[in-house]
């Protein structure tokens, strides 16, 4: 099963809409809830990081039977040095995305500590995709 | 303890979730950080004080299975806020204490710390 979402940059009123429904899914498949909520989590970082980062962005979920695929791609800025940004306490958060309660340098590592196989690729200027994979069985 | 037990401590008023006023608070995390609460592994019985309030520190504890939420310093609880904590079956208390005061109280009432 595949499903695409859409994501714009900025709109904080739905941030975490696109998590709240992969949710209510996983749920419903009887996923177990430790995989659901590290999934959710991972994701809704992911979610806020476009939000909160870039331009707009596009996530696509695909369903198997033992595995969810999650890759979200975005147009947006970029990020110019991975290694710099996967570190926890580094960003470049505005002070808008602070009030939120994000932009404490702490989104990617909580998706990498919640996904079992993670992928970033990036480009300055264009955008960044994260791709995710985590098994129900492990 | 429980959550409606709490709501009296730190003269609090139930937002939404009334029927939840049972529910045991075990444990207690008081933070602004939404990051931070998503690094929680088990929340079961966890009650989140927060002086944050927006959608955002909802679909945290969404996303986090937090089902008590208690906002500090009288912040505004919008009805999106609430309507999305009613599809998650949460409770939120509000108070007009401070958060020191408020760890104060539920510390001082024998509520463990997660940490
Ligand atoms: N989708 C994205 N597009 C552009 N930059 C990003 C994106 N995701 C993350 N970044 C960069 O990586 C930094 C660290 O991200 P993260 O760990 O989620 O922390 P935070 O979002 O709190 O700043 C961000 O501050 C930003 O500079
Ligand atoms: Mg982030």
């Amino acid at each position: 099963m595949d499903f695409i979402y859409h994501v714009e940059g900025g709109d904080f009123t739905n941030a975490g809409s696109t998590s709240s429904e992969v949710k209510r899914m996983l749920k419903k498949l009887g996923v177990s809830p430790e995989i659901v909520k590290r999934t959710v989590v991972a994701l809704y970082e992911a979610e806020v990081n476009i939000v909160a980062h870039a331009y707009r962005g596009d996530i696509s979920v695909n369903l198997d039977s033992d595995k969810i695929h999650i890759v979200l791609a975005d147009e947006g800025p970029g990020i110019p040095n991975v290694d710099w940004a996967m570190q926890k306490g580094n960003s470049t958060a505005s002070p808008k995305v602070r009030e939120m309660g994000f932009g404490a340098g702490m989104g990617l590592p909580n998706i990498k500590n919640n996904s079992d196989e993670l992928n970033i690729q990036t480009e300055v200027g264009k955008g960044t995709t994260i791709d995710f994979v985590n098994y129900f069985n492990k | 303890m429980t959550i409606g037990e709490v709501a009296t401590l730190i003269e609090g008023e139930i937002v939404c979730g009334a029927e939840f006023q049972d529910r045991n608070v075990g444990r207690i995390i008081a933070s602004d950080l939404m990051s931070d609460v998503l690094t929680i592994r088990d929340t079961e019985d966890l009650l989140l004080i927060s002086g944050l309030s927006n959608l955002q520190s909802i679909r945290t504890c969404e996303m986090s299975d937090i089902q008590m939420l208690l906002v500090v310093r009288d912040k505004a609880i919008t009805d999106e806020m609430k309507e999305l904590a009613e599809e998650n079956d949460m409770i939120i208390l509000k108070t007009a204490f401070p958060l020191y005061k408020t760890c104060g109280i539920l510390y001082g009432a024998g509520i463990s710390p997660i940490y």
